[in-house]
């Protein structure tokens, strides 16, 4: 029940915010604060009660299943994993810092900001903790339309264009997977006379390799443009741009991680012949990514466009990673999902803090501010290592695996990759040279980080340096998930889908008995 | 007492730590304590762990802090690991490291950064200990960006001028560069191996390849890549001659003494690969001849003093490669422990000149400075007559004089390594004492503002002293024949043999190195004391190589024309991303369109008529010529 709890906190403390505000936004920002940091508090005990516990052999940690629409095999079914666990603790961290990053910075129509905040993060939870593709699509769709109005209301000059890239090309995209979706429900109903969206029915599903590959190019194609791989990226620059601070934030750090995550849970092990057919080009496009986000963000001259493309780099890691199908890399892409949350985050709210002081977003206007704000470059400072993966920060442990797994599956897009990191080097150094050092600009009259942007920063700071320096806890987190995904070839995925099927049937009998 | 070993790089993170949370809170005097005192307590336990270790003979000592990670059979530990080459290594580390702390409490005592400074050079230290501590491959990495991170840092320490910045990202990238190969040799090492543990790699790597086999030849080439990066060999040199611009005692400390060093320490840590690729072993000693010769030509050529003593590093550094080509491991670790001394020295008082000149760097504006500085004098003499390998009583002749008798007489040697040491050798003799000869002989050009005090000029006298002494715990066979040195290395690395019939040769070669040595000390003598005008006139009837050595051979460039203007120019480009072309072009053909379909809902009815008609007509001979 916590689970449709983390949800309902979210979904209700939205409404209920929304409606404060109409009195006092204080009262908004404060319930918007308690409801994230309940659902923090609610995970990180989840997380504390069963770390200890996890096994291979069962990765499933918590499992809520009520029948909805029976007739149609829809029902309301979430399952809590490692990875699950992690992307909610990543989720509720980023969401209590979105909400502190609005303190100041959002100052019209505040209630409808909180409730649509909330609401994107109650989708995000659904999409990390639902078991059913039916309800998944649901999901899919409530983060998808709060984050339409954030960016299109409290955006920046060129908002609206923004927005709507934004909600065209994900909607687009979410349509095929919507297809895909239909197109398996009624394959797998056919075969077995089941007629279900759970995703452990599914799983396994027997298909030809021509009908695989259409459903799996279906959901492949929702998931890499969230997540987002060249050249299906253009909608990413112009949304975290325009987004506001706390938008990008949510943006960079979750919603490009639910194509991460979408690639991890559903196209691997729902279609393991043909991913591993298209993994090459997968692979091929993981690299092309990291190096042209790159040379993109190198070429930038608007900051948050700049860490924009940066992302782009960074995901090219997660799909080259997930592709090399090596427990290494998938541990690697796990790492990387997390650490760039934070790591983009930072970044990202680095430039809103600037925006908030001098009201450029051009780094060619800036430099020298670090005799002016030190705190605040040093803070940079810290994130720009970590987006070049400078070891003793997490990124590189991700980057790291990543790269050591992928070379056993292919070497000469590993050597390109490797590469990669060289232009990170040049595009970081640029950022830290552009807008903290060089030539003090002695225009702008600008004071340093407030207390409440340190409480902000300085745990981002902590966090990125005790996943690089102890990353294990992380990784015994997801690792049954992770080792459970590493068994490709199909005939392996029907008998653990049967498996799973067991203990999913045995979760679901005690927790009605319970009731 | 060997217990004690992790507070060795411990402590100096504690300070940089503290250094940095405080900022500039703290009074100078505090920061200058913290930043020296945690160096000078870290090489206390050195010299106890040292002698602990010496003294109980152990092979190794490991100690685990704990386990980085642990994935799917690779779980690098933060783990140290001391043994007779780490124990050189944190030695050097940190006791030139701590005199180059007390000279810096006085060189940047008027500057604001003064505690930032200190942070950053505690950080460094930290983390090359690590590097040479580190018992795996990941964690040596860690350190090897560590440092790379605090030289950019540091190069770049004043950061309001432009070149200073550029010069510190040049660094940085360039080393990244030849990083990336380096990481690249750890995936190879890794899927071969299933660990990234040094010791079982070297373990077990001549049980898995036969000599000559290629993956080991391509991991000996792949790691050479990270070491040239590095240590600033060809062809990845030209970043350390602006690498300059940084503080001097930075020079001193990290781009002479130590992390220049680190590819020579990789190599030589790593030896065992080595001795499995051969060819990729001989590619060291070509790079390293190469390099020297090179370098040495374009210090001569060198106008500022900083940038004769950088291009000198690299070729002194191309000694060290050269000796590790040839299989001279331990010549090699000496070599670059004297280096340490005596180049350390060097930029140090150069630095005490720079300063007492109001940051002049142009010896040719020098001159003169023997009797105003009499200090700095003798011990940048001494400096520079270890590096000019003045025969018998200095350190830097019986360092070099081994590396050029087993470029010989090794079993890898041969007679080009050879002539290319001894070239070496007369062109270092050459430039060094030009140096000497324009910045404290002649006429004063530039008056003194700032004369140095105790706390720079004692670090100098020590150095110049080990600089002189320092060669006399490794004598070769003919003079005195003492092995203090080897002897602490000889369990870890190899001795060299020697080809056959040769050992009677050791005398010849030394005295033709004497007289080389000489031989380049005296022409400098010509040129730039006895007839200065010979100087000018060779300048400028060679003047279009001399402009070509001044410049680094153009590598710079090169590298700028083939790789950074590309590169720059693509991304500036392409800022609007090409790639959006098309969905805007998509969004144009939906508009074209609509556009194109709201002029047929004109409200015209003979419009309308005429269509239904007209498409009455067309479906009515599409069905004629199509049947279904």
């Amino acid at each position: 029940m916590m689970l449709i709890l983390l949800i309902v906190i979210l979904m209700t403390g939205g409404i209920v915010a929304g409606i404060a505000a109409r009195w006092n936004a204080a009262a908004c920002r404060w319930l918007s604060l308690l409801a994230v940091t309940a659902d923090f508090g609610i995970i990180l005990t989840i997380w504390i009660q069963e770390g200890l516990s996890m096994t291979l052999t069962n990765s499933w940690l918590r499992d809520v299943y009520i029948p909805w629409i029976p007739s149609f095999g829809i029902n309301f079914h979430l399952a809590l994993d490692g990875l699950s666990l992690l992307m909610l603790v990543l989720t509720f961290f980023l969401g209590i810092l979105a909400v502190l990053v609005s303190w100041n910075e959002i100052q019209y129509r505040i209630g409808f900001f909180h409730f649509n905040l909330l609401w994107v993060l109650a989708g995000i939870t659904g999409v990390f903790l639902t078991m059913d593709l039916f309800l998944f699509y649901f999901f899919w769709e409530v983060m998808l339309i709060p984050m339409y109005f954030l960016i299109g209301i409290w955006g920046h000059e060129n908002r609206q264009y923004a927005a709507y890239k934004f909600f065209i090309f994900t909607q687009a995209s979410g349509l095929l997977m919507l297809l895909a979706i239909l197109g398996l429900y009624f394959i797998h109903g056919d075969q077995t006379q089941v007629y279900s969206f759970d995703y452990f029915t599914l799983l396994g599903t027997a298909l030809s390799p021509e009908t695989g590959r259409w459903l799996m190019l279906g959901f492949l194609a929702a998931f890499i443009v969230k997540l987002p791989v060249v050249p299906f990226h253009t909608w990413l620059p112009d949304a975290h741009t325009e987004a506001p601070t706390a938008g990008s934030l949510l943006l960079a750090g979750l919603l490009l991680k639910t194509g991460a995550y979408g690639l991890i849970r559903f196209v691997v092990p729902l279609f393991p012949a043909a991913s591993a057919a298209i993994a090459p080009w997968a692979m091929l496009a993981g690299v092309v990514g990291i190096v042209y986000g790159a040379l993109q963000a190198y070429g930038q001259t608007d900051f948050k466009r700049l860490i924009a493309y940066t992302s782009v780099s960074h995901m090219g890691f997660v799909i080259l990673g997930v592709f090399a199908f090596r427990e290494l890399a998938m541990q690697g892409v796990v790492m990387q999902m997390i650490t760039h949350g934070i790591s983009t985050g930072a970044l990202f709210i680095l430039a809103g803090a600037l925006y908030e002081r001098i009201h450029t977003r051009n780094i060619e206007e800036m430099g020298g501010l670090w005799k002016k704000v030190p705190f605040m470059g040093v803070i940079a400072m810290v994130f720009a290592m970590a987006s070049l993966g400078l070891p003793g920060l997490g990124n590189f442990i991700a980057e790291f695996l990543t790269l050591i797994g992928a070379w056993q599956a292919s070497q000469p897009l590993t050597i390109v990759a490797t590469a990669g990191l060289v232009v990170a080097t040049a595009y970081s150094l640029r950022i830290m040279q552009k807008v903290f050092l060089g030539k003090t600009n002695t225009g702008y009259a600008l004071h340093d980080l407030s207390l409440r942007e340190k409480f902000i920063l300085v745990p981002m700071c902590i966090v990125i340096l005790w996943l690089g320096l102890f990353p294990q806890p992380v990784i015994d987190t997801s690792r049954p998930t992770v080792a459970n995904s590493m068994h490709t070839d199909n005939h392996a995925a029907l008998h653990r889908g049967a498996e799973r099927n067991k203990v999913y049937e045995a979760l679901t009998r005690s927790s009605h008995e319970q009731k | 007492m060997l217990s004690l070993l992790w507070l060795i790089p411990t402590l100096p993170f504690l300070g940089a730590l503290i250094l940095i949370l405080t900022g500039s809170r703290i009074p100078q005097r505090v920061a200058a304590r913290i930043g020296c005192g945690s160096i000078g307590l870290s090489a206390a336990i050195t010299a106890l762990v040292g002698y602990d270790f010496l003294a109980t003979g152990q092979a190794s000592y490991k100690f685990t802090a704990w386990t980085w990670f642990h994935v799917d059979g690779l779980s690098p530990g933060v783990t140290f690991y001391l043994d007779s080459l780490s124990l050189v290594f944190i030695f050097v580390i940190t006791f030139v490291g701590f005199l180059i702390h007390i000279y810096s409490t006085e060189f940047m005592q008027t500057d604001e950064g003064f505690a930032r400074f200190f942070a950053y050079l505690n950080l460094f230290v930290c983390a090359m200990l690590i590097l040479v501590l580190a018992d795996n491959l990941v964690l040596l990495y860690l350190g090897w960006e560590g440092v790379g991170l605090c030289s950019y840092l540091l190069i770049g320490f004043w950061y309001s001028e432009e070149k200073n910045g550029y010069a510190a990202r040049k660094a940085f990238i360039i080393t990244r560069v030849g990083d990336t190969a380096m990481a690249i040799g750890l995936f190879v090492l890794f899927s071969v191996f299933h660990t990234l543990n040094i010791q079982d790699i070297l373990v077990q790597a001549p049980q898995v390849w036969t000599i000559g086999a290629s993956s080991a030849v391509l991991v000996g080439f792949l790691l050479l890549g990270g070491a040239v990066g590095k240590s600033a060999q060809l062809p990845l040199q030209t970043w350390l001659p602006d690498a300059m611009a940084g503080p001097s005692p930075v020079s001193a400390l990290i781009h002479a003494a130590t992390m220049v060093t680190a590819g020579v320490y990789l190599i030589t840590r790593m030896h065992g690969i080595y001795e499995l690729a051969p060819l990729a072993q001989q590619w060291v000693g070509i790079i390293g001849a190469v390099t020297l010769l090179l370098a040495g030509c374009s210090a001569l050529t060198q106008y500022d003093l900083k940038r004769v003593l950088a291009y000198s590093t690299i070729s002194q550094i191309g000694y060290m490669f050269l000796a590790l080509g040839v299989g001279a491991w331990s010549a090699a670790i000496f070599h670059f422990m004297i280096h340490a001394f005596f180049k350390a020295l060097l930029f140090l008082s150069a630095g005490a000149v720079i300063m007492a000149l109001h940051h002049e760097h142009d010896m040719f504006r020098m001159g003169g400075l023997r009797k105003k500085l009499p200090v700095i004098y003798y011990t940048f003499l001494i400096g520079a007559a270890s590096l000019a390998a003045l025969p018998f009583i200095t350190a830097g002749f019986y360092s070099k004089d081994q590396i050029l008798w087993l470029a010989w007489a090794g079993e890898r040697g041969n007679l080009w390594f050879f002539i290319a040491a001894l070239t070496g050798a007369f062109i270092t003799a050459m430039y060094t004492f030009r140096m000497v000869f324009v910045t404290f002989f002649g006429e004063a050009k530039t008056h003194i503002s700032h004369r140095p005090g105790k706390r720079m000029t004692i670090p100098l006298v020590i150095l110049a002293v080990l600089s002189l002494i320092g060669g006399f715990i490794e004598l070769p066979h003919t003079l005195g024949h003492v092995t203090l040195f080897s002897n602490i290395l000889s369990p870890l690395l190899p001795a060299v043999p020697l080809r056959e019939g040769v050992e009677s040769t050791e005398w010849t070669l030394q005295l033709i190195a004497a007289a080389f040595s000489l031989g380049g000390i005296y022409i400098a003598y010509i040129f730039y004391i006895q007839q200065p005008k010979l100087a000018d006139d060779l300048q400028s009837a060679t003047r279009g190589v001399h402009q070509f050595w001044f410049r680094g051979w153009d590598l710079d460039a090169l590298y700028d024309f083939v790789f950074v203007r590309p590169f720059v120019y693509l991304s500036k480009w392409n800022k609007g991303d090409v790639i959006d072309r098309f969905y805007t072009l998509l969004v144009r053909l939906t508009e074209y369109f609509n556009e194109t379909f709201v002029r047929t809902q004109n409200g015209i009815l003979r419009w309308y008529i005429m269509s239904i008609v007209a498409g009455a007509i067309l479906i009515i001979t599409i069905s004629l010529f199509i049947q279904p």
